[in-house]
């Protein structure tokens, strides 16, 4: 990977100063509630940090922009940018009905059934209404922009759920918090186009709309929960995990005895309407009512529906009356559910879970069973170095808003205490999955610093002017139908008092307070760096540094796509590993074998046997594919250490998953069971298609003079295998720095070569006839 | 358990007895328009399912919008009628008779739209 070790550091401190703004004038909001106007005076200063929290996201979203150039980044996104570009040049019906033959060859890809649209039509959308107001923008540049653009929703949804379970204070703090943290923007930078940038918004606003619905008990609000359901659907996977959690938050009121009335309304109409929206995306489809994952959501409704209908009997009969009935519908009741979802489950109708979830649960399941999703880094169990690098201080505190949290418990305490624990769990087992967590994090460390700030900054004021109370209890005010935040508010109120009768000294409150500004600074800056240094790499446009500091930028990933859009035959199809897939598809518009959307395991296999088997069994099925050139990765030059050869064991491995007979992953190992390049490495390994690519010609090439030809820096190690010569490829480019190799595939040789001698069989040579004329020239 | 429904299957018919009768003096009329309502919407339902299990299922999409649409309609009819229910003011406060018929009516309009939009 290239080394961002000396940042710009001329952008760090503009963003870091921007954060520290919003930080302290939110400061500001706790401690100047008390104000003349306090209710002007509170809208306008969270109108002016959740601005800044949005303006601060933004541009530290933008250092990759700044620092590169408006881009598309990495690799699922260049496949989002393919078909949002589709979608704007060809309309929508065109796009849902889009069968993309350039995928996936010669299968072709259903792209319009195989897709969560929510990220292209949102960003369509906004081209074409900018477009109609004769803003004339590429739809590119909305691609790289939409991400920082909804990073500002997040804040601000962010804000009014923090607001509903707590108090305002808690919830400028936390879209400050969301608005800068690693964690989320290690998904949302300018480029990154992906689902996640936008689902994070959708997931944020529908619990939003849902705590808010579960307090309010009103039918619109379920109905605007529902919408944003549908928009959450149609972004991203992740629903999955909405439609699991809310559940579980009904199903502890339950346990919890909270049921009341409100609960009941708003599960029933978000299960019923949630269901039937989500069965809108084609992708969906008929998943809601088929498959393992959503039957929670379903048992619980009826759980619900049986649950409200014994209250209603219990309110209407006697104990005694009521006792009959309730055995026998108990008992009916769960017979009935019971042996119809066995039935159902056996005779096929509810399909059982499906890999990406059994590896939630069982984190050794992938490993074992489906080595193509365990391949992906990003479905890797979780390191503790990165649960601090993406979160910082927030990872120590939240514990701390956690224990406030269910100190006071009300409704929606009980959910947002829910989420924490199901989402830590899930960032646990996948790193991708850290995502869930982010904004859970902010929220509830968002609810510790505030209890804080409010027990350290507030008593000054109320000792100076008693009669004007904090903030938070004038958010009760203004909501007097508010009633449950009362009971948690009304203890810490009276705990407050008790302190000030203890009598903090000043002293004391002044250094805590310059503590945990402390450490929200810190936090500022260690976001913009990691931001900046990890998080900001196109991976399309590769840099590194020199000693003196000056970049070099290495392009040879476009130049390699760009070679093949320019010199191949358009129809030509270009075998690769899945990883590049989207990328080939998308730069150099040229048909694919595999791609980055791994549906079908069995071709994949097919590559990855076909870059693991030697070359004249590789040809025959690259023949059987009609390949005409095949693309590898290689960093042995430059020491870029996501390349092929790194990757290579998987290729094996996902190979030997379905050809077991052909390739056996033990034959790439030397007898000590390491995985080397060097003469010591197997001659399996050294004599498959993709190290002769690989290396073909490399050992021609000293680097420098302190290694021998031949030497490759990523592995460290001098090849094992110099003499590569091929007798069905031949070179057709590499790219400046070898990054990129394409070889062609030649055709069939037109007359069958002999692979022995031609036998003599007349010793005496006849005397050939030799014309006697003499040419005329 | 089944031995305690037995023994208590004598008394069933009295207590479904007695709370009929206690359902027709002490609920108000408007609440019993809306059970018709909902009886004749549980009814369409059963229907509907009495005929998937009978006949197949094989329009799927349209069997579905179907029967969600029955089991939705009674979802937001309950829920009107929770609402509504002058027992349960306490717990709506915000919530007006006015308010709660108007958000049955947008929510049975969103329904109904993605209903008509999937039966295909």
């Amino acid at each position: 990977m290239a080394e961002h070790s000396a940042a710009e550091h001329k952008h760090k401190p503009a963003a870091a100063a921007n954060s520290a703004a919003t930080l302290n004038s939110r400061a500001g909001a706790g401690a100047g509630g008390g104000a003349a106007a306090p209710a002007g005076w509170q809208s306008l200063l969270s109108f002016t940090v959740l601005f800044l929290a949005w303006l601060a996201g933004f541009s530290s979203r933008l250092f990759a922009v700044i620092r590169f150039e408006s881009i598309i980044h990495e690799f699922d996104p260049w496949f989002n940018y393919r078909s949002t570009h589709h979608l704007a040049s060809h309309g929508f019906y065109e796009f849902l009905n889009w069968f993309d033959e350039r995928a996936w060859y010669p299968l072709g890809r259903i792209v319009g059934g195989t897709v969560y649209p929510g990220l292209m039509v949102t960003a369509g959308l906004i081209h074409w209404i900018l477009n109609m107001l004769n803003v004339t923008v590429h739809i590119r540049d909305v691609c790289v922009f939409l991400a920082p653009v909804f990073s500002g929703l997040t804040a601000i949804s962010t804000f009014l759920l923090t607001r509903e379970l707590w108090n305002q204070g808690a919830g400028l703090l936390a879209a400050c918090f969301i608005a800068i943290v690693p964690g989320y923007i290690s998904r949302s930078v300018a480029g990154s186009f992906d689902n996640e940038g936008i689902a994070i918004f959708a997931l944020q606003f529908t619990y939003y709309l849902w705590v808010k619905s579960v307090k309010t008990g009103s039918v619109f609000w379920t109905i605007c929960c529902c919408l944003s359901y549908f928009y959450m659907v149609s972004a991203w996977g992740g629903y999955v995990f909405i439609i699991n959690l809310i559940p579980l938050h009904v199903f502890v009121l339950l346990l919890m005895q909270r049921y009341s009335r409100r609960v009941y309304i708003a599960y029933s109409t978000f299960y019923i309407v949630g269901l039937i929206l989500s069965m809108q995306i084609p992708f969906v489809g008929f998943q809601p009512i088929r498959t393992s994952e959503h039957m929670a959501a379903a048992g619980v409704f009826a759980l619900l529906q049986a649950y409200a209908f014994l209250q209603y009997l219990r309110d209407r009969l006697t104990k005694q009356e009521f006792q009959t009935l309730f055995f026998l519908g108990v008992s009916l009741a769960a017979g009935i559910v019971f042996l119809s979802v066995i039935y159902l489950t056996y005779t096929g109708y509810i399909a059982p879970w499906s890999g990406r979830f059994y590896s939630l649960w069982d984190t050794g399941y992938a490993k074992i069973h489906i080595p193509i999703i365990a391949s992906v880094s990003e479905h890797q169990p979780t390191t503790w170095v990165s649960f601090f690098f993406d979160l910082h201080i927030l990872v120590c505190t939240f514990p701390a808003g956690l224990w406030f949290c269910i100190k006071n418990i009300n409704d929606e305490r009980v959910f947002v205490a829910l989420y924490a624990i199901s989402a830590v769990y899930f960032a646990g087992v996948m790193v991708r999955l850290m995502l869930t967590l982010t904004p859970v994090v902010c929220m509830l460390s968002a609810i510790a610093f505030s209890n804080v700030f409010e027990h350290y900054l507030g008593d000054d004021m109320k000792r100076e002017n008693p009669p004007v109370e904090d903030s938070s209890d004038e958010d009760d005010k203004r909501n007097p139908g508010n009633l449950y935040d009362k009971a948690g508010k009304v203890r810490k109120h009276v705990s407050e008092q008790e302190k000030t009768e203890e009598g903090l000294g000043p002293n004391i409150k002044s250094i805590v307070t310059m503590l945990m500004l402390m450490l929200l600074m810190m936090f500022a800056v260690h976001c913009t760096w990691v931001t900046s240094n990890a998080y900001s790499s196109p991976s399309v446009v590769l840099a590194s540094y020199n000693h003196d500091g000056t970049r070099n930028i290495l392009d040879d990933f476009r130049e390699a796509y760009y070679w093949l859009r320019q010199n191949t035959d358009e129809h030509a199809r270009v075998m690769s590993w899945w990883d590049y897939g989207y990328q080939i598809a998308g730069m150099a518009n040229r048909t694919t074998l595999v791609d980055n959307n791994t549906w079908n395991n069995s071709h994949i296999a097919l590559v990855g046997k076909a870059m693991s088997s030697n070359e004249s069994a590789a040809y025959e099925i690259m023949r059987s594919l009609d390949v005409d050139y095949v693309l590898i990765i290689f960093g042995g030059v430059i020491g870029y250490s996501g390349d092929d050869i790194n990757k290579f064991l998987w290729m094996v491995r996902i190979a030997e998953g379905e050809h077991p007979k052909d390739i056996r992953e033990s034959d790439y190992f030397t007898p000590q069971g390491e995985f080397r390049v060097d003469k010591a490495g197997s001659p399996t390994l050294l004599n498959c298609l993709m190290y002769k690519m690989s290396y073909y010609r490399f050992g021609e090439m000293q680097l420098d003079f302190r290694t021998p030809p031949g030497f490759d820096r990523t592995r460290n190690a001098e090849i094992g295998n110099k003499d590569i010569k091929f007798k069905h490829l031949e070179e057709a480019f590499t790219s400046e720095h070898w990054l990129v190799r394409i070889y062609k595939v030649k055709q069939l040789d037109n007359r069958e070569t002999l692979d022995h001698k031609p036998r003599v069989t007349n010793i005496v040579p006849k005397q050939k006839y030799l014309s006697k004329k003499v040419g005329s020239q | 358990m089944s031995g305690a429904a037995m023994s208590g299957a004598g008394s069933l018919g009295s207590v479904v007895r007695r709370f009929l009768l206690e359902y027709g003096s002490g609920t108000p009329s408007r609440l019993k328009v809306l059970d018709a309502y909902l009886l004749y919407v549980l009814l369409t339902g059963a229907l509907q399912f009495g005929y998937c299990l009978g006949v197949g299922t094989f329009p799927f999409n349209s069997f579905l919008s179907g029967f969600i649409s029955a089991v939705g309609s009674f979802i937001l009819g309950v829920c009107l009628r929770i609402q509504i229910n002058p027992q349960n003011k306490g717990e709506f406060q915000g919530i007006s008779p006015e308010r709660a018929f108007a958000d049955f009516l947008f929510a049975n309009t969103i329904l109904h739209l993605v209903v008509i939009n999937f039966v295909g």
